[in-house]
């Protein structure tokens, strides 16, 4: 199995070929292919949305997608989140010497399949290749930059009393998932990876919807984390009904096992969208018409009281803070 | 429905709260002794529930908490040696010598693995024969067993570079401790769940017999911490003071038999040091003799350092049921989950820290 020497990063003749053999090969669209120093790019208006992030996760291939899956799905996620709609990704790549070509193609596949899905155009990019150890395998950065389609555009700071809070469906499944794989943990689990691009999904909401407050996706820290950025950001209560957060049963008896807490795991392909009640019913209307929307419900409001802080009120109806999460979830001795 | 739901089941547990609160006739105070219950209160909302006279005081239960200064500087010494140090992910926050946790040494360069079980910490040190891997054995009654077998294995394997630093404590000793405070005003004991799987209900009986002190062995599900408590409530209106089992679905009267022979078999009893409470006799557990090889204590020569007492710091009174941890002056001033500045803010089963964190 051939693997990957220093010399396809050198700038030369084997970088030539590791970007024609495998990156345009899948990449392939009329921006990329010319191949100049920066993507010539026409068709896109003002006002636009911009995100940038790095992909390091591990496993790099896991039930549900993989880095490339994911180094795409996460910028087009947070670049949707402003009510835009992505139109163009950048991707670099920092891959580790010795690395298999193989899985390097897999994962480039990967990336430009999740691309396509989600109607983006790989544009620009680059790669290092660096010596053995300096990184884990491969790490990806990936920018993306859309049209931002409504005014005002939704943001963390303006969820007001009297909203609603929706999240589009069953939560900590992408957490649990890396978790479970991790070295270490000799835990065996069905649950898959909830990794999807959900720009599509936004654009019908905010077409349809004359105002949507805040949309948000509760990527690392969860649920509970980014529900306390926006009552931070607005200066609002929110106020939670346990209950009513959907998390599938595997993922409680996994939790459960582990000493951790679902509303802290990370999700990949959900949202958390706060609007007027008013919009409630339409909303769920077009979450639920969407594959990537079916278990949406309403979880919880918006109100004046407990400014910038969570209030879960639990199912046996006593109430609690639900505070953000200090660093990472460790696992517990008992 | 499945069993885990059957025990939060609203309906149920207003029903039991509202008996409870009827049973209630005059301020009643009690004491969890596992972190795992205290956490339980809280995060269910329990503790938002109670009628004011029940007055809940969290005891020395979390494995983490209870560890001793003089112990905690005992391992960042040994991360400075040529080691990896294998833990549970609770120790790496606690604050050390010169305030430094594991996770900074580990940024500084030291080995520190955080494993899941002592098993993945055998495997760490089979796949790294050239190193000396060293498993810092921090906990109660639950963990030790599986520390024990993990040493069983490493022995018939003839593992040479695997060593566990022992710092095991044991429930009973720290209650009798306890009782005999009298500062201590605790009515009544809802004791842990996942120790007595292990022990059994013999272990407390001195509880009832000797301070006359009523306990009940408790689950940790909403509906068996209320049942727990209705029966030491109503122990104390009868006048009667006993060790009652009211969490049979895994706690069997003797115990667990197997998980105690392997035990007994690794380990004796030693005295130890809890933090806030101090040395108490038998509290402990260190390696028997035909394990010494795998004795970090003996085969490192290593000594408890002096350390000095953490300035301000409550932990003590707290671990005792003295104080509420929002009754220390440093509470959420001085000391937070980010900064903690004891041991009972560190761990995410500590008093203090579910105080800040689930408190409204």
């Amino acid at each position: 199995m051939s693997k990957l020497l220093l010399d396809y990063g050198s700038g030369g003749k084997a970088s030539q070929r590791l970007i024609k053999d495998i990156f345009v090969k899948y990449f392939s669209n009329p921006y990329l292919d010319k191949l100049d120093d920066a993507a010539f790019l026409q068709e896109i208006k003002p006002p636009l949305a911009m995100s940038t992030d790095s992909y390091t996760v591990d496993p790099i291939i896991f039930p549900g997608g993989d880095i490339g899956s994911l180094a795409v799905h996460g910028t087009v996620n947070d670049v949707a989140m402003l009510g835009a709609k992505p139109k163009f990704l950048s991707c670099a790549f920092i891959l580790e010497e010795g690395l298999e070509l193989d899985l390097l193609e897999t994962i480039v596949k990967s990336m430009a399949e999740a691309a396509k899905k989600a109607e983006v155009f790989l544009v620009t990019g680059d790669t290092k290749v660096v010596p053995k150890g300096a990184v884990d395998k491969i790490f990806i950065n990936t920018t993306g930059i859309g049209e931002v389609l409504v005014e005002p555009a939704p943001a963390g700071s303006r969820a007001r009393p009297g909203d609603v809070v929706i999240v589009s469906g069953t939560i900590g499944d992408h957490g649990l998932t890396i978790l479970s794989k991790r070295q270490g943990i000799s835990f065996e689990t069905e649950i898959k990876s909830d990794s999807a691009p959900l720009n599509l999904l936004i654009e019908k909401l905010v077409k349809n919807i004359p105002e949507v407050h805040v949309l948000r996706d509760p990527t690392r820290g969860g649920l509970a984390t980014t529900l306390n950025e926006i009552a931070g950001q607005s200066q609002v209560g929110i106020f939670i009904e346990e209950d009513s957060i959907p998390i599938r049963e595997e993922v409680k008896g996994g939790c459960s096992f582990l000493g951790l807490d679902p509303l802290y795991l990370a999700n990949e392909g959900k949202l958390i969208l706060i609007l007027p009640q008013k919009y409630q019913e339409q909303a769920l209307e077009i979450l639920k018409a969407d594959t990537l929307g079916q278990d949406a419900t309403v979880i919880g409001e918006v109100k004046e009281e407990y400014a910038g802080k969570v209030v879960l009120k639990t199912g046996l109806g006593g109430n609690r803070l639900l505070d953000m999460l200090e660093g990472e979830q460790l696992p517990r001795i008992c | 429905m499945n069993l885990l739901n059957q025990f939060k089941d609203a309906k149920l547990c207003k029903q039991v709260l509202a008996e409870l609160t009827a049973e209630l006739k005059a301020p009643f105070r009690f004491m969890e002794v596992c972190g795992t219950h205290t956490v339980a209160i809280f995060q269910s909302g329990l503790r938002s529930l109670f009628p004011e006279n029940l007055i809940h005081v969290s005891g020395p239960g979390c494995p983490v908490c209870v560890t001793h200064e003089k112990e905690v500087a005992l391992f960042f010494e040994l991360a400075k040696k040529d080691v990896i140090l294998a833990t549970f992910g609770d120790l790496m926050r606690v604050p050390g010598p010169d305030k430094k946790s594991l996770k900074d040494l580990q940024a500084e360069g030291a080995k520190i693995k955080v494993v899941y079980s002592p098993f993945d910490a055998l495997t760490l040190a089979r796949e790294n024969p050239l190193a000396k891997v060293v498993f810092i054995g921090v906990g109660f009654e639950t963990t030790a067993p599986t520390i024990a077998a993990t040493l069983k294995i490493a022995k018939k394997e003839k593992v040479k570079n695997f060593f566990v630093l022992c710092l095991h404590k044991l429930v009973p000793p720290a209650l009798r401790a306890l009782v005999v405070d009298p500062q201590l005003k605790v009515e009544g004991f809802l004791l842990p769940g996942h120790v007595s799987a292990i022990i059994g209900v013999k272990p407390y009986l001195f509880l009832a017999k000797e301070y006359s002190i009523p306990a009940v062995i408790g689950g940790f599900e909403p509906l068996d911490i209320l049942q727990a408590l209705y029966l030491l409530v109503k122990m104390k209106n009868e006048g009667k003071a006993e060790i009652i089992n009211s969490y049979k679905r895994v706690v069997k009267t003797e115990g667990n038999v197997k998980a105690q022979e392997v035990l007994a078999e690794v380990f004796q009893p030693c005295a130890a040091l809890w933090r806030g409470i101090g040395e108490i006799p038998e509290s402990g557990l260190q390696l028997r003799e035909k394990y010494a090889d795998f004795d970090a204590f003996q085969v490192f020569d290593l000594q408890f350092p002096e350390v000095p007492p953490l300035k301000g710091c409550k932990c003590g009174e707290v671990l005792k049921g003295l104080i509420r941890p929002d009754e220390c002056p440093l509470f959420k001033k001085v000391c937070t989950p980010q900064h903690p500045v004891g041991p009972c803010m560190v761990s995410t089963e500590g008093s203090c820290a579910a105080y800040y964190k689930y408190s409204l």
